[in-house]
């Protein structure tokens, strides 16, 4: 049985998509859908940093748990696609596991992978995945708030006059009073960032970490907003530049203790990875690799050189 | 001497306007409310030059217009008749014919605008020193050291306390909120200042600081101004030519001393009679 009514002119190519087992078109979204994204990425990724307004359909999960991502997946994916599912940097958080059993359910044939080398498609919730990624991956983040003008303006009328006139005083302004109180500029996460020259993005809760990786990315990275039924993108080889100030320049975070020495992950002892912070049954700090894709790899190195240095 | 800023023929009127407008509405008819259509004739045929340096005043009773004016100079309402030049070394503006981004340039580097009621010209939930800093910054200065030293130079000169840079204008007084809002204005050193009822509402002391300031203002930056007020004091102490306005119209226009020891039109002499 049909869930959908499908496009007449798609009809036979859409049948062929229905899978028997799950009563559900290829991909869960209908033809008429997965276009309707499709075409909202074109134009996104015409216009680097333009929130491109669409409509987000309604997904079998509450909006706010990634259905913006989620639908840009979904309309992406095909049978040769690998994907990989990743929620704060690791493949088994909750977030990650359901979204990508869903997938798996609904894109019967889909491959999946916790490997970011071998993902094709990457979905990620509030990281960029630490290993470079290659031309021919493409990330998708999930945004909760797309516009970074919204804790200044709360008029989307004038924050649309805004965007077009490239005015962004007023996120400077609210940088100026975070330095004025607090010596530096506060924001962890969601740090406002300038693409191709004009449009400023929220680019999703990735740290500031990770901003950077924006800019020049070999990759094109979708930003999809469901509930805010936006979606933009930073196409690739284009600039993302953090808003700072001349002379107060943007700062990533540094895990540096208080004797000035950074903080190694605990599993694989990488001195150059964004660290999560937990807190042990005894009650100590304890640091590990938030890319837990990126740990493993690294611990795998090491016991390799471990090995190697037994034999010799 | 070449003016900066000319205005011609600027008309101003809400709601959808007929042919008899004009002729219905006026002093003569003693309303701005058009007996047609019902449209509101706030402001009709105002022409006026301004000089570098100089300071224009604009009175007359509350309705008649003088506002709406500066409001249409100032681009927060678009005027429905008229035009008006800003003249800048020997490039002149066609304020009415710019598109959004233009106006937003010209509003932000080149004019200032002082309201009455400093909600309008002030963000109050940023600190005095982020309000100052939000107009340097929309002027392209982003550099954290020269805006901070900027704004305390500012603060310091309109005398509102160095110590009171990072609190919120929330906590001042009407006369210092007012202080701040002129300082924002000042901020990127426009040639021209607009100031709307600057003093209205201030008790006699302030009001006295404030003028005094602008005054001081005028004399070291050669900011040229146009003084909206219905208060005949301010016209006498800051200006040096008045237009006086009644239901929309100018009827009387000349040196503010003229104008206040031998006005011609019986309006404006009923109104200086009634202050002095």
């Amino acid at each position: 049985m049909r869930h959908y009514e499908l496009p007449a002119i798609d009809e036979q190519e859409a049948d062929s998509d229905l899978h028997e087992g799950t009563a559900y078109n290829f991909g869960f979204l209908d033809e008429y859908a997965k276009r309707e994204v499709r075409r909202t990425i074109l134009k996104a990724i015409a216009i680097p940093g333009y929130q491109t307004p669409y409509a987000s359909r309604e997904m079998p999960m509450g909006r706010g748990f990634g259905t913006g991502g989620l639908q840009l997946t979904l309309s992406l994916i095909g049978q040769n696609d690998n994907l990989k599912v990743i929620d704060q940097g690791a493949d088994d958080s909750v977030n990650a596991v359901n979204l990508r059993h869903f997938v798996e359910l609904t894109c019967p044939g889909v491959s999946t992978t916790e490997r970011t080398v071998e993902a094709t498609i990457i979905q990620s919730r509030h990281r960029i995945p630490e290993v470079m990624l290659r031309e021919d991956q493409v990330l998708v983040l999930q945004v909760p708030y797309p516009d970074p003008l919204v804790v200044v303006e709360p008029s989307e009328e004038k924050r649309k006059t805004m965007h077009g006139e490239g005015d962004y005083s007023r996120l400077l302004t609210k940088l100026y009073e975070d330095i004025v109180q607090f010596n530096e500029i506060t924001i962890s996460h969601r740090y406002p960032t300038k693409i191709n020259g004009h449009y400023v993005i929220d680019p999703s809760p990735i740290p500031r970490y990770d901003v950077p990786r924006l800019h020049q990315s070999p990759n094109l990275i979708l930003l999809g907003a469901g509930r805010e039924k936006k979606i933009y993108a930073v196409p690739p080889y284009t600039s993302a530049v953090p808003l700072a100030f001349e002379d107060v320049p943007f700062r990533t975070e540094n895990f540096l203790d208080a004797q000035g020495n950074r903080h190694a992950c605990m599993r694989c002892g990488c001195t150059h990875s964004f660290l999560d912070e937990v807190i042990s049954e005894q009650g100590e700090r304890q640091y590990q690799c938030s890319d837990s894709d990126y740990c493993n790899d690294q611990l795998a190195v090491l016991k390799l050189n471990q090995t190697e240095g037994v034999n010799a | 001497m070449k003016p900066i800023l000319s205005v011609q023929g600027l008309s101003k009127v809400h709601g959808r306007g007929c042919s008899k407008c004009i002729e219905t509405t006026g002093p003569e008819q003693e309303t701005n409310i058009c007996s047609w259509c019902g449209s509101v004739v706030a402001a009709h045929d105002v022409s006026f030059e301004l000089h570098p340096g100089e300071i224009l005043g604009i009175m007359g009773e509350s309705g008649s217009g003088k506002s709406t004016v500066v409001k249409t100079l100032f681009f927060d309402e678009e005027p429905t008749r008229g035009s008006a030049q800003f003249f800048e070394h020997d490039h002149a503006w066609n304020l009415f014919d710019l598109n959004a981004a233009q106006r937003r340039w010209l509003r932000n580097h080149r004019f200032g605008m002082v309201y009455q009621n400093p909600h309008l010209g002030l963000n109050f939930n940023v600190s005095a020193g982020g309000n100052i800093a939000e107009r340097l910054l929309m002027s392209d200065l982003v550099n954290y050291k020269a805006i901070r030293e900027r704004a305390l130079d500012l603060l310091s000169r309109t005398e509102v306390l160095a110590d009171r840079i990072d609190d919120s204008p929330k906590k001042f007084s009407g006369g210092m909120q007012q202080r701040v809002q002129i300082a924002k204005a000042l901020a990127t050193q426009p040639p021209l200042l607009f100031l709307d009822e600057v003093t209205t509402g201030l008790d006699l002391s302030v009001q006295a600081c404030i003028l005094d300031l602008i005054l001081e203002i005028q004399q070291e930056l050669k900011t040229a101004m146009v003084v909206v007020t219905h208060d005949l004091g301010v016209i006498r102490l800051l200006t040096s030519r008045a237009m006086v306005m009644k239901y929309g119209r100018v009827i009387e226009t000349g040196l503010t001393d003229q104008i206040l020891e031998d006005p011609q039109h019986a309006y404006t002499q009923r109104l200086v009679a009634s202050a002095l």
